[in-house]
Formats: C-alpha cells, sequence, structure tokens
C-alpha cells in the first residue's frame, strides 16, 4: 500500500472489543496482571503502553524500520541515543544541526567524558578526514537546520560503517514523505515529532525508528531505564496528525517553493538557502533524495544587518514570530537570536549562521497570503 | 491580521486555507501559546460581586457558566462563522443536536416545516414524529422538486429544510432556488451542508438563513468526534443560542479542540476527498458489476450541471447499486473490502463503506426502503484520505471476485 493509506491505518486498527474506528487513549499508568510472576503485554505504562505503541508501529512503518521508540521530545529521543556510548567514544556530528542537539553534545554528553566534534556533513571528503578510531556514532541532518544544507545520507552510512560506528539522522526537517534513512543505510531515524509528524504545534514529542532489533532493544532498555517517554494524549494527538502528514507536507513544500522564487527575486534579500533553488550547492543530491521536493523550510538572509532581520521578524502579521516548525501556522525566526542562540557566538558565525539569518517555517496558508505578508515585512525592515 | 480585536472578520480576501487557520482566533492568546488553550473549566469566577453585577447587567461580556459557553468553544464558533460566510455560529454536541436546536427554537405548535425526502432519515424523525407530538406539522416533498416544494408552502409554513447534497442519494439542491423560495414566501430556509462543507460550497452566500453542519463527518475529519453546529446572522441565531443555554447540549472543550483542530487542515483534506470521490466514482462507473453510480462529479447524474455551477467539489462519498445483485452478494462485496472500514458515518481519513439496507435504513420495512428508494444492492462507500489508487484497486478486487 501507498505511504498515504499506511499512514491512515497501520497502528490505527479498530479496536477490537468496541469495534472503535479510532483506537481508545489509553490514559491508564498501570495494568493489572494475569498473576505474580506472570506479566501480561503492558505491565505499566513507562514499559509500554498500548497508545504509544499504536504510534510507535506507525512510525516504523512510515520510516522503513523494525520498531520505534517515542519520547517525550526529541531531544529526550536524541539524548537515548547519546546514552549508547562510553567515556572515550566519539561521536562525529554534522556542522549544521538544530542548536539543541548541539548544546547537548556540548555540555551533556561531553562532560561525560564522550568525545565530540562537528563537521561539515555536506562535504563528504572533509567528513571522513574527522573520523576517530573511537567513532562510534556519527549524527546527522538533511537538510540541515538552520541552513538547509543537504548531506548524502547513503554516503555517510557507508562512510560510519567503514569506520564502525552507527549512522543516527535527524529526519525531522525531511520527514519520512520525502526521505527514508533507513532505506538509505542508516541506522537510526530521530524525529522531533513536534514538527511536521505531529504538525499543528500542539504537542511535544520525539521518536526513534531503527530497523535491527537488537538495537531496538538496547535503545527500549535505556528509553524505560530513564523514563522520558511519550504521554498518551500526545501520542494520540501524534497518530491523529500522521492521518494528514502526507498531504501536509506535499502542500507546504510546494509553497516554499514558491516563496524561496520570490524571495530570490528580491532586491531586499541577499540570499536565500533553499534546496529547490538551482544555485543551493545541495540541489542535485536534493533532487535525489528528497522525492522531487525540497522540504518547506526557507532560510534567507536580508540586505541589512542584524536590527534589519530584527525589523522582519518582529514585522510579519501573518506569519508568527515562534521557534519551532513544521506546523500548520507559518513560522519565522531569527537563529541568532532564537533557535541557534545556545551556540556560541564564534562558533555560531564559523557555521554559518549569520546574525541577519532569517528562517522561515512554511505552514499551509495560501501561497499568495504568506508572499504578500513577506513582501510587507520586508518593506519594513528594508524599506 | 493584526487587528485582534475583531478576529471574526470574515476575511473573504484571503484564501481558505489561510482563513481555515486562523480565523477567529486571537492573533496573541492566552499565555503567548501558538494554539488556543483547552478550557476544562465547569464554570467561571467573579473578582467581587461588583463584577457579578456588572456581568447580568450585561456591562461586561464574559464567561459564566461553561454550559453558556467556554472561550475555547467560542475559537471555534468565530472560526467556523468566517469559514461559512456567516455572522455567527453555534457549536452543538453532535449534528443533530443542532438541528433540535433549531426546530424547537424557531417553531411552535400550529407551525409547518416543508422538507425534501431526501434529508437525513433521523432529521425528519425528529420532525415529523417528535415535534408532531407538539402539534408542528411536517410536510416531506421529493427531493429537489422546487415546484412540490412552492405548492406545499402554505401561511402557516415557517421553514424550509434540505440537505446538500443529500445522504445517501448524492442528489444536489439548487440552493440558489430554494433560497429564493423561501424569501418569496417569507420563510426561512436552512440547508444541512455536512456532505460539502463550506470549502466545496457556502449556502449562506445564496441567501440561505441558516447553514448546518454535522461536524462529526468533514469538519472534524478524523473519526474521533462527535460536534454539529448552525451558522447565519447573530439575530437570527440568539434564540438557538438561548435554547442551548437552557438545554444544554453543548460540545465540551476536549472535542471543540479536536475539532478546531481538524479544520486547520480542512482544505487539504476535502480536495482529497474531492479527488478520491471522482476517481472512484468513475471508476465504478465504468464497471461491468456496477448499476448505477450515484455521484453529483459524474455527467450522468440527475444534478450534475447544478453541482458544477454551485460546488468547487463533490466531496468523498460515492452511493452504488451492484448489478443483477441482491443482498447477499452485494454484502459479500461489503465484506470482501480490505480497506474501508464497515460502520456508518463518513468524512474523516478512514474510509468507511455500508450497506444502507442493514445500516442506516435497517429498521425499515423492504416496502418502506423501496419507497425511499434503498435497494438492497445499494453501497455507501465514504472515501477517505487514502490514496486513490489504493481505493480502486481495492474496489477491484472486491468486485472481481
Amino acid at each position: 500500500m501507498h505511504f498515504r493509506t499506511r499512514a491512515i491505518h497501520v497502528g490505527n486498527e479498530p479496536d477490537r472489543a468496541t469495534g472503535a474506528v479510532v483506537p481508545p487513549i489509553h490514559v491508564a499508568s498501570t495494568f493489572v496482571q494475569p498473576a505474580a510472576g506472570e506479566w501480561g503485554e503492558f505491565d505499566y505504562s513507562r514499559s509500554g503502553n498500548p497508545t504509544r505503541k499504536a504510534l510507535e508501529r506507525t512510525l516504523a512503518d512510515l520510516e522503513s524500520g523494525w520498531g520505534a521508540l517515542a519520547f517525550a521530545s526529541g531531544m529526550a529521543a536524541t539524548h537515548c541515543v547519546t546514552m549508547l556510548l562510553r567515556p572515550g567514544d566519539h561521536i562525529l556530528a554534522g556542522a549544521d544541526i538544530y542548536g539543541g542537539t548541539y548544546r547537548l553534545l556540548h555540555k551533556i554528553t561531553a562532560p561525560a567524558g564522550i568525545e565530540v566534534s562537528l563537521a561539515p556533513s555536506s562535504d563528504p571528503r572533509a567528513f571522513e578526514r574527522a573520523f576517530r578510531p573511537t567513532t562510534r556514532l556519527v549524527w546527522i541532518e538533511s537538510p540541515g537546520n538552520p541552513l538547509l544544507s543537504i548531506t548524502d545520507i547513503a554516503a555517510c552510512a557507508e562512510l560510519a560503517h567503514q569506520h564502525g560506528a552507527l549512522l543516527g539522522v535527524d529526519n525531522t526537517l525531511a520527514t519520512p514523505v520525502l526521505t527514508r534513512p533507513l532505506e538509505l543505510g542508516a541506522d537510526i531515524v530521530m524525529h522531533s515529532a513536534t514538527k511536521y509528524l505531529g504538525g499543528h504545534s500542539d504537542l511535544l514529542g520525539g521518536a526513534l525508528v531503527v530497523k535491527d532489533p537488537e538495537l531496538w532493544k538496547r535503545l527500549y532498555f535505556i528509553q524505560n531505564a530513564t523514563g522520558a517517554v511519550l504521554g498518551p494524549w500526545d501520542a494520540f494527538l501524534c497518530s491523529r496528525g500522521l492521518k494528514s502528514l502526507e498531504i501536509r507536507v506535499r502542500e507546504q513544500c510546494r509553497t516554499a517553493a514558491r516563496l524561496a522564487a520570490f524571495l530570490a527575486a528580491d532586491r531586499r534579500v541577499a540570499r536565500v538557502l533553499y534546496p529547490g533553488l538551482k544555485d543551493h550547492p545541495g540541489h542535485d543530491l536534493a533532487a535525489r533524495q528528497m522525492d522531487g521536493l525540497f522540504g518547506a523550510m526557507v532560510s534567507f538572509e536580508v540586505a541589512g544587518d542584524l536590527e534589519a532581520a530584527r525589523r522582519l521578524v518582529q514585522s510579519t502579521r501573518l506569519i508568527h514570530l515562534a521557534v519551532s516548525l513544521g506546523a500548520v501556522e507559518s513560522l519565522i525566526e531569527q537563529p541568532a537570536l532564537m533557535s541557534h542562540a545556545s551556540y556560541d557566538r564564534a562558533d555560531r558565525l564559523a557555521h554559518g549562521i549569520a546574525d541577519g539569518l532569517v528562517r522561515l517555517s512554511v505552514g499551509l496558508e495560501h501561497p499568495e497570503d504568506l508572499e504578500a505578508d513577506l513582501d510587507q515585512a520586508l518593506a519594513r525592515a528594508v524599506g | 491580521m493584526s487587528d485582534s480585536s475583531n478576529p471574526s472578520a470574515n476575511r473573504p480576501s484571503e484564501g481558505f486555507s489561510t482563513r481555515s487557520i486562523h480565523a477567529g482566533e486571537d492573533r496573541l492568546k492566552p499565555g503567548f501559546a501558538m494554539t488556543d488553550p483547552i478550557f476544562c473549566a465547569a464554570t467561571f469566577t467573579f473578582a467581587n460581586t461588583r463584577a457579578v453585577i456588572d456581568f447580568v447587567e450585561q456591562k461586561q461580556p464574559r464567561e459564566e457558566y461553561a454550559r453558556y459557553g467556554n472561550p475555547t468553544e467560542k475559537v471555534l464558533e468565530r472560526k467556523l462563522a468566517a469559514l461559512d460566510g456567516g455572522e455567527s455560529a453555534i457549536v452543538f454536541g453532535s449534528g443533530m443536536a443542532a438541528v433540535a436546536a433549531v426546530l424547537l427554537a424557531k417553531l411552535q405548535a400550529g407551525d409547518e416545516v416543508v422538507l425534501f425526502d431526501e434529508c437525513y432519515h433521523r432529521t425528519r424523525e425528529l420532525s415529523a414524529k417528535h415535534l408532531g407530538k407538539f402539534g408542528v406539522a411536517t410536510r416531506q416533498i421529493p427531493a429537489c422538486d422546487y415546484e412540490a416544494m412552492e405548492a406545499a408552502i402554505t401561511p402557516r409554513t415557517r421553514l424550509l429544510i434540505s440537505e446538500s447534497p443529500t445522504n445517501p442519494h448524492l442528489s444536489v439542491v439548487d440552493i440558489e432556488r430554494f433560497a429564493a423560495i423561501g424569501k418569496r414566501h417569507g420563510v426561512e430556509t436552512l440547508i444541512d451542508a455536512t456532505l460539502a462543507t463550506p470549502y466545496n460550497v457556502r449556502p449562506l452566500e445564496y441567501g440561505v438563513d441558516y447553514v448546518l453542519h454535522s461536524c462529526t463527518k468533514y469538519l472534524g475529519g478524523h473519526n474521533d468526534l462527535l460536534a454539529g453546529v448552525v451558522v447565519g446572522s447573530t439575530e437570527k441565531l440568539e434564540p438557538i443560542r438561548k435554547l442551548r443555554g437552557v438545554m444544554g447540549m453543548v460540545c465540551g472543550p476536549l472535542n471543540e479542540y479536536l475539532l478546531l483542530r481538524g479544520l486547520k487542515t480542512l482544505e487539504l483534506r476535502m480536495k482529497r476527498h474531492n479527488e478520491n470521490g471522482q476517481a472512484v466514482a468513475e471508476f465504478l462507473a465504468g464497471h461491468p458489476r456496477i448499476e448505477k453510480v450515484y455521484y453529483p462529479g459524474l455527467p450522468s447524474h440527475r444534478d450534475y450541471e447544478v453541482a458544477r455551477r454551485t460546488m468547487r467539489g463533490f466531496g468523498g462519498l460515492v452511493t452504488f447499486l451492484v448489478r443483477d445483485a441482491g443482498d447477499e452478494q452485494t454484502s459479500r462485496i461489503v465484506d470482501a473490502l480490505r480497506i474501508p472500514r464497515i460502520g456508518p458515518s463518513l468524512g474523516g481519513a478512514e474510509s468507511l463503506v455500508e450497506q444502507p439496507c442493514h445500516m442506516s435504513y435497517h429498521d425499515f420495512t423492504p416496502e418502506q426502503r423501496r419507497a425511499v428508494g434503498i435497494p438492497d444492492n445499494m453501497i455507501r462507500l465514504s472515501c477517505g484520505l487514502e490514496n486513490a489508487e489504493d481505493l480502486v484497486s481495492d474496489l477491484k478486487q472486491a468486485l472481481d471476485r
């Protein structure tokens, strides 16, 4: 069956007891057991919950994985992966990654005795040089955030495996609609389900999907032992969001492409970073790796300074000024002051995140309304 | 958009999807949250007696007790009103609660209602049987027979009611003509546009007084809530709102939130339902085992021209008759389908299928079913959001068995 059909039906089988077309939301924290020492399928909701499991089954199917684990947030999911490592191990991460991941790796993982380094994953040769004999985990995003650099996932998987490391891919921005990293050789897919998977700005969630049952068991052990699980209400909302995932993402990508072209042709904009534009360095790769679409995030630099960019993001009338992305509502933000504020400034500039960079998450509004809003905000920002 | 003081303003200049996402909502919400909070409060407290007095003297509009309204509901009502191009909306616990509220608020003993006989059978039952006990007379006339409708109007007629499209025959009412008949006779008109949704048609724009939806269907869109709504002018809705406050058939904040969430993807979903309905109808129309397909997007449909003129798309509901098949042969096709689940209702992400003679009309005698055009070989399919090719190939395997 096609992706969209599976997104609606896998993990969403009618309730056997009542026939309910949508499975019940199991809010129970604990489950009655058949006998002392004899365990049913579910015992305690940290270890497993039917509503969470339904979501995990859908996600595993959509990402072509063996199993999934749902977490309370994307960061909780990423943290779970880092807990596979031991002191002395090395994590090699892409340079264009979410600020929260940067913070986790440098402020939580590194002090625990794990080596952390960043290198541009979109440049395979430079990336390969950054491997160490102790590299056990490679962590990439494609498209990257916020520069929307494109990384060759299959090539990274090959590199990681040559060096005896696992490849983890934060697939939040591409979504399984456009890219399924496990099919390209990755070992772990991670999602901030808060973004496109949930899609409605109304839940926090994270997920890991893997294709190796043994790896799933190791991650499950960590999740159960540390407890950052997704609650049943949010799992329900996320499952509900998945039913419209494909149509949302495709529509949002189409609108983003149009807005990127609009911005690229505008003199008030210095530079547009959108993989769908022919001059984007990752354009050809994205065209192969993203099912013909290029995502719904558009980053650009205003022809002006930090203040001009600040005026721009504060002048939109329809687009909201907020971090996060991937929802039906369009959002705009300035990475230097918001999503990537947890980078050291020097490191941030070194990674190409200029003060005047603006990141736009394109929602489901009518494209003409969004274009008109950007137009008037640019007029206020740059004049 | 920056004017958050008037969030309910109908913004016709904006695209439908923009309205469905933003209309009715304050730009800055409580706690600066991206989404509206779910107010589970049963009651709302006052700072002091002065505040109570100001409220009851209507100097200070605010919430009082959740049966009269709650903040989540107000956002939802403003959004639904904006989508249908109406001034106000009132949300109910189900579509039937909305129908009941309109009838009870607008009619009294001695009044008459005229409705098309293809209206939902529970609507007809409510009007004829239950309101009949209170002295309201119901006249049923054949669907889309405008001359019969005009002839049925008497000086005591207060309301003309129809669905459009109807269920399960998918007759499409010429809403302009329907509204004009009402205006000519000074009778109010109501269209239940559940199957169309405001994406496909907005009856108020044709001069209808009330538009009603079972929000359980496309508006909620995920088969996970029950709700109803009536939209119209604030003045005309006022007695209905008062009645809801008395009778209490409210929707509840959790359902209201889910409905609000569903509306954000209404345009996308309806485009997909329209495409899937059209693809499935065209496939069935060309299949040798199918005797007849009821779908307004097919040129063979009686109301094709009216539908094309007034509707942007024709929805996901497709009704069809199996050629030379009795009840059991028809059931075998229903049972052989793998994607659509068997069940009543329609308009959700998941496709649903039913054989009306066993489901909605099971308590009718065969003669009664024949009289209302529900033969045993009729199947009603609500196409969900699945891939159209998957739905068509599923139908193909079920029909080819």
